[in-house]
């Protein structure tokens, strides 16, 4: 088996064994054994659900310090627009970009800059129909891995344009490099990033070998500092840095990215829950007649990743106002950009991860086994045996990675039976 | 083992619910690592076969055969029976009544959907008595 990194962690010794966040985990991904959550890799989407539903704060989000900038002599911060809708009353987006300069950083790139070219490159794609319909965004990397281990059919659907950062992170890279003449590799390039999942497509990218993005700060940890440096700018020390149209910012709520297609044929869904509902519905062929397809795994979209502070409906309502006295949109595709846009790797289907054996016969047997098994579990989908279902426990026992005794209705049976038993020959 | 049987009532009464047991068939073919496409295809014409059962028959029931080369399906139900087959078979044709139409079934596509999906098709069907459909759906080696 794989294993793949993850931005998402258990602090162990936090976690008492609650099983919040094993009913809560969209792909089935958690265990409790030994009294511990445990995540299987190659299941886990970095949707960040279990992290905002663990009540004892064990479940994390890796992501950098503002400290690990220091080990290169110069570093672009790119922020995710949802980093806008953080701040009380503000009005003007160059503060936060002078406030990131302030708290280190060299420059800044805004990746809602990148994200007008990703929109424009998607209409051309839609209007040349050089792609099967309807697309299905590409940005939300927890969206993007769902469809690669669950949604076979829809692979070929993915919107085969880099996200927003990754664009945002080339193109900075670039530019750096023109403007100081130093190497690359020591030039730092740093995403402030809404959620885990983007950490980890930096870390492990579905759609290029590797990223142009070094890393990323997680928005909550970069915000103390940010907000103290952006207490003490002097208006005179505002800098005219922000290059980004209306498009561009509203790629931080659901909704923004489709506004930014121009065209009337889309949906916008939001929430894991209703994203996996609308991936069944289109590989069912229940919803037709759609050119594009907007998934965001978090409420509200990027304003609601969890390593946002504010909530998603309150910054929903900023960013709104931000747009407001915006022109449309500042970025334009230049001749051969586009190419430097599609992905390096087609997306492929993960088909091991949820099929029972690779053999059929195998997994027919394995599946029998598990519809008899399933048969005498008590269908209560308690998750004391640290499954998350029932089923999910028959299919784990007939893996052999639990034993029917870890059910404690069971155990309980058992025990009584050895009771009566005893009591008998008293 | 030959093959894996499921079976499933169809209530019906419930709009919401159908699509229970393709849902269900679909969840386990993937699990069995079935062929993406053969599962797509099951999915559809089954879910069609269960909206039928659900709005033209007041429900039923499914008996589902899982072998490792094709999925054999029965659909059967006691409702009033299809007087015309061959015009129920017409792409368009419904008897669907208004508040089931301002659901946004009865466009009458599913019958000529479930023939397209479908490998091979058999209705049995008794004015007043009920309808059975049993379908085969291949996995087409490519
Ligand atoms: N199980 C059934 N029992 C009785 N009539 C049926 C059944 N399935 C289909 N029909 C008849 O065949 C017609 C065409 O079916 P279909 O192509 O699925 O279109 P729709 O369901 O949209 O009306 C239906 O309107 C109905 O009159
Ligand atoms: S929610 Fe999960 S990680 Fe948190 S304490 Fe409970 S079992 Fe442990
Ligand atoms: S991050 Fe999401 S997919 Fe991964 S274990 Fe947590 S809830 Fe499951
Ligand atoms: S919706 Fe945005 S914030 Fe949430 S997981 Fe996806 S990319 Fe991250
Ligand atoms: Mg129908």
């Amino acid at each position: 088996m794989n294993t793949y990194f993850h931005s998402v962690e258990l602090e162990v010794d936090k976690c008492c064994g609650c099983t919040n966040c094993l009913k809560r985990c969209p792909t089935e991904a958690i265990r409790i054994r030994d009294g511990k959550a445990h995540i299987l890799s190659e299941r886990c989407i970095d949707c960040g659900e279990c992290i905002r539903i663990c009540p004892h704060h064990a479940k994390k989000a890796h992501s950098l310090e503002l400290e690990d900038i220091k080990k290169f002599k110069y570093n672009v911060a790119i922020p995710a627009p949802a980093l806008y809708a953080q701040f009380n009353n503000l009005d003007n987006v160059n503060i936060v970009l002078t406030g990131l300069k302030a708290v280190g950083f060299n420059d800044v790139f805004e990746v809602s800059r990148a994200a007008e070219l990703v929109s424009e490159a998607t209409r051309k794609i839609i209007k040349e129909k050089k792609s099967k319909l309807p697309l299905i965004s590409s940005a939300c990397p927890a969206v993007v891995r769902l469809i690669k281990i669950r949604f076979p059919e829809l692979c070929e659907n993915v919107l085969p344009l880099l996200a927003p950062i990754e664009v945002a992170a080339k193109i900075a890279r670039k530019e750096a490099i023109e403007k100081t003449g130093l190497k690359s590799e020591e030039i730092g390039v740093f995403f402030i990033s809404p959620c885990p999942a983007k950490v980890t497509e930096i870390h492990t990218p579905n759609s290029v070998e590797k990223s142009a993005c070094n890393g990323a700060i997680g928005i909550s940890r970069i915000y103390p500092e940010l907000t103290k440096a952006m207490d003490h700018l002097d208006f005179k020390d505002i800098e005219p840095l922000s290059r980004s149209g209306l498009i561009g910012i509203g790629w931080a709520t659901s909704g923004g990215e489709s506004a930014g297609i121009l065209r009337d044929k889309y949906l916008a869904a939001d929430g894991i829950e209703n994203v996996i509902k609308i991936l069944e519905d289109l590989e069912d062929e229940h919803i037709r007649g759609l050119e594009f397809v907007e998934l965001n795994a978090c409420s509200g979209g990027c304003v609601g990743g969890v390593l946002t502070v504010e909530n998603p409906y309150v910054a929903q309502a900023r960013i709104q106002k931000l747009r407001k006295y915006l022109p449309v949109t500042l970025n334009h595709l230049e001749d051969d950009d586009i190419d430097n846009m599609n992905w390096e790797n087609e997306l492929k289907f993960d088909a091991d991860i949820f099929r029972l054996s690779d053999d059929i016969v195998k997994a027919m047997e394995m599946m029998d086994e598990m519809e008899s098994i399933y048969k005498d579990l008590p269908h209560l989908d308690c998750g004391s045996c640290g499954s998350p279902t029932c089923r999910a426990m028959a299919e784990d026992i007939v893996k052999g990675e639990a034993k029917e005794t870890d059910c404690i209705h069971k155990l309980k049976a058992q025990i009584q039976s050895v009771y009566d038993q005893l009591k008998g020959t008293l | 083992m030959s093959a894996i049987h499921l079976h499933y009532d169809v209530s019906g009464d419930d709009f919401t619910r159908a699509g229970e047991a393709s849902g269900s068939v679909k969840k386990r073919l993937k699990s069995l690592g079935y062929d993406s496409d053969a599962i797509r295809r099951v999915a559809i014409a089954m879910y069609e076969a269960e909206i039928n059962m659900v709005i033209h028959a007041e429900g039923g029931f499914c008996d589902v055969d899982i072998y490792p080369d094709k999925v054999e399906i029965l659909l059967s139900d006691k409702g009033p029976g299809i007087p015309d087959v061959e015009k129920a078979m017409q792409e368009g044709y419904s008897t669907a009544p208004d508040n089931v139409r301002s659901l946004g079934f009865g466009a009458g596509m599913g019958l000529p959907n479930i023939k397209k999906y479908s490998d091979e098709m058999k209705i049995e069907t008794t004015i007043g008595v009920g309808t059975n459909l049993y379908l085969t759906i291949n996995v087409h080696n490519e």
